[in-house]
């Protein structure tokens, strides 16, 4: 008997199999082009020395030094980061607490409730925003900071709290009573086992807090007030009157800014894996 | 040091624990033994206080703790799963108990160097729970729970997620070092071996309820019931009835037909009919005549070989079935094989009546 050959043949290497296998490739290299090629072109025209958004016309670094010095872009990044950084706050508190009562008692509509607090996530922005606008009107609150990010803070906690009751689950109920055993009160024992356990949850769940509150457009529109335009209202009244490369521009810095948000997230989620 | 009365939990309409009264001396080393789900875990839960009896009282160094919750009680608990605090070191898992009673700094550092020392550890104290072995954890945990002197120590089935080898030379360890500290040990598991060679005394539970409460020799030679008998060690549990009473002894026809004698007192008041307990190695058995108090001959209808044991099946002239276990003789002289037709001899003192049939 012949020993097989070492190398396949011709005929087994363009056997249907890897020709499915190409096709495949292929066809998911075009879906990544689909997704990224704008973002990408976009990016690019950041650069690009025309006011058209057109024509290549020379490399220049112009349009984020004068974003740089656009006082009003300053002042909506700010009111964008201060929206952001009380959102999270309070998406943290409410998150982590509320996922340390769903997971440590018992509820006569445990699940219902878990039902209620997702809705939030999934519901479509323009109704959130319409009817949040109605409640603070109708409760004489007058539209600034605080409806804003109240606003934010109901679609952002449930991501908090969802990180944080995924990592509840594998979490050994005797390290609690290990710490009350040794003497701590049960406030003591939630801060000194329970929440450094769950680090790793939280970070990654204000992470995604503070991201979806920096980006979030429709609900901010019918919750602020001129005083605290946030970028994306920024951008969003500037893209009106038309396009310019200074947009771009800021559009690639919010990229950037996104995406090392969500790869230290995720970074964060997986090092919360490997750690029992 | 501890005083259990009357106490009984239910959850629902279980009930885990059924009118329970235990007292347990100080500097004792006790146990609770049973199969999975006879309560002996939920009694140590009402003990370090995570569990509240429905009914009953528990006392603790002549204070009530019924309802005292597990922070104010001076007592500490070794976790089945250890329940290390995986965010800290074993010196910090070790001077948690220490902090939450403010003890000053200089002297935690003292006491954790001291502990570290005395569980063998000296070397790991700055190492995460993690990076620790199964056998090094369960020190750590051993560790956290003895540093703050708690009164008593309660431990849930510490050692049953090690292999058989470091289990055994847990015990001895264990065992000494409660001699050492002379601490109050309460001690579950459901491995019988190791309730025998650990304890002071043992309490056996089945069904919620104490089935008996005594020293190892005790609940081994003489089991008061047919659950603790078969439960620890191994036991031919037979019905037998009482033919007739001479003096101070009883002669009683047991299954089968064989008879056997045993001392009146023994007998339980009322009734005409027994259960009996019979230990398979203590049943004599030999190829010649023998001495004993009860002697009867049988055949071997099955041998199995086990190591340093041989574990023969036998059935009496009279027709009563036994197991007999008996040193595995190397001389080919000796040697009982299936088949054999042999002597048996049992003291009276090695039958235990187990109760009424």
């Amino acid at each position: 008997m012949r020993p097989p050959p070492l190398l396949p043949s011709f005929w087994d290497r363009w056997s249907g199999l890897r020709l499915l296998d190409a096709g495949l490739g292929i066809w998911t290299g075009l879906v990544f082009l689909f997704l990224y090629l704008p973002i990408l072109v976009l990016v690019v025209y950041s650069f690009n020395d025309s006011r058209l958004n057109v024509v290549w016309e020379g490399f220049t670094l112009d349009w984020y030094g004068r974003l740089w010095d656009n006082t009003r872009i300053a002042r909506a990044l700010k009111n964008s980061l201060v929206v952001a950084g009380f959102t999270t706050v309070l998406s943290v508190v409410l998150g982590t607490v509320g996922a340390w009562l769903l997971h440590r008692y018992r509820y006569r509509f445990g699940s219902t409730l878990q039902t209620l607090i997702a809705v939030p996530m999934i519901m479509p922005e323009i109704v959130m925003g319409i009817s949040l606008l109605i409640l603070f009107t109708t409760a004489g609150l007058k539209l600034g900071f605080f409806t804003v990010i109240v606003a934010h803070t109901t679609f952002c906690f449930p991501f908090v709290l969802i990180a944080v009751q995924a990592r509840l689950q594998g979490m050994d109920p005797a390290l609690e009573e290990a710490a009350l055993d040794l003497g701590a009160t049960p406030v003591r024992a939630f801060f000194l086992v329970v929440v450094p356990y769950l680090r790793p949850a939280i970070l990654s769940g204000a992470l995604m807090a503070f991201t979806l509150s920096l980006d979030e457009l429709i609900v901010t529109f019918f919750t602020a007030s001129a005083q605290v335009a946030t970028l994306p209202l920024l951008v969003f009244g500037m893209a009106k009157v038309g396009l310019n490369p200074m947009l771009n521009a800021l559009s690639a810095l919010f990229i950037v800014a996104t995406v090392a948000f969500v790869l230290f997230s995720e970074h964060l989620r997986r090092l919360g894996r490997r750690a029992p | 040091m501890i005083e259990i009365r009357s106490v009984t939990k239910r959850f629902g309409s279980f009930t885990a624990v059924n009118d329970v009264s235990l007292d347990i001396a100080e500097g004792e080393f006790l146990t609770l033994l049973g199969p999975s789900g006879c309560g002996k875990t939920t009694l140590l839960r009402m003990l370090s206080g995570f569990e509240t009896p429905t009914s009953g009282t528990l006392r603790i160094d002549g204070e009530e703790v019924t309802h005292l919750a597990p922070y104010r009680r001076n007592v500490n608990q070794v976790f089945q799963s250890y329940a290390l605090f995986p965010h800290l070191t074993v010196a910090d898992n070790i001077a948690f108990g220490l902090r939450m009673q403010k003890v000053p700094a200089p002297e935690i550092t003292r006491r954790v160097d001291e502990v570290v020392e005395l569980v063998a550890l000296t070397g790991f104290a700055s190492r995460r729970p993690h990076e620790l072995s199964g056998g090094q954890r369960q020190r750590v945990a051993l560790a956290r729970a003895i540093v703050p002197r708690p009164k008593v120590l309660l431990l849930d089935e510490p050692l049953s997620a090690l292999d058989a080898k470091l289990r055994q030379q847990m015990q001895l360890e264990l065992k000494r070092l409660q001699k050492h500290l002379g601490m109050t040990f309460v001690f579950v598991t459901h491995d019988q071996e190791e309730a025998l060679t650990m304890s002071d005394r043992i309490a056996v539970f089945n069904q919620g309820r104490l089935e008996q409460l005594g020293s190892a020799s005790a609940i081994y030679h003489q089991p008061r019931t047919a659950f603790v008998a078969d439960f620890i060690g191994e036991a031919n549990l037979l019905t037998a009835e009482a033919i007739a009473r001479s003096g101070t002894m009883t002669r009683l026809r047991v299954e089968g037909g064989l008879e056997l004698e045993i001392p009146t007192d023994r007998w339980p008041a009322g009734g005409s009919k027994v259960v009996i307990s019979l230990r398979p190695e203590k049943i004599l058995v030999s190829k010649r005549p023998l001495e004993a108090e009860a002697i009867f001959t049988a055949r071997v209808t099955d041998e199995l070989f086990q190591g340093a044991l041989d574990r023969l099946h036998l059935q009496t002239e009279s027709g009563t079935r036994l197991t007999a276990l008996v040193a595995n003789e190397s001389a080919l002289r000796e040697a009982i094989h299936a088949g054999d037709a042999v002597w048996c001899g049992v003291h009276a003192d090695d039958i235990a009546v187990v109760g009424p049939a």
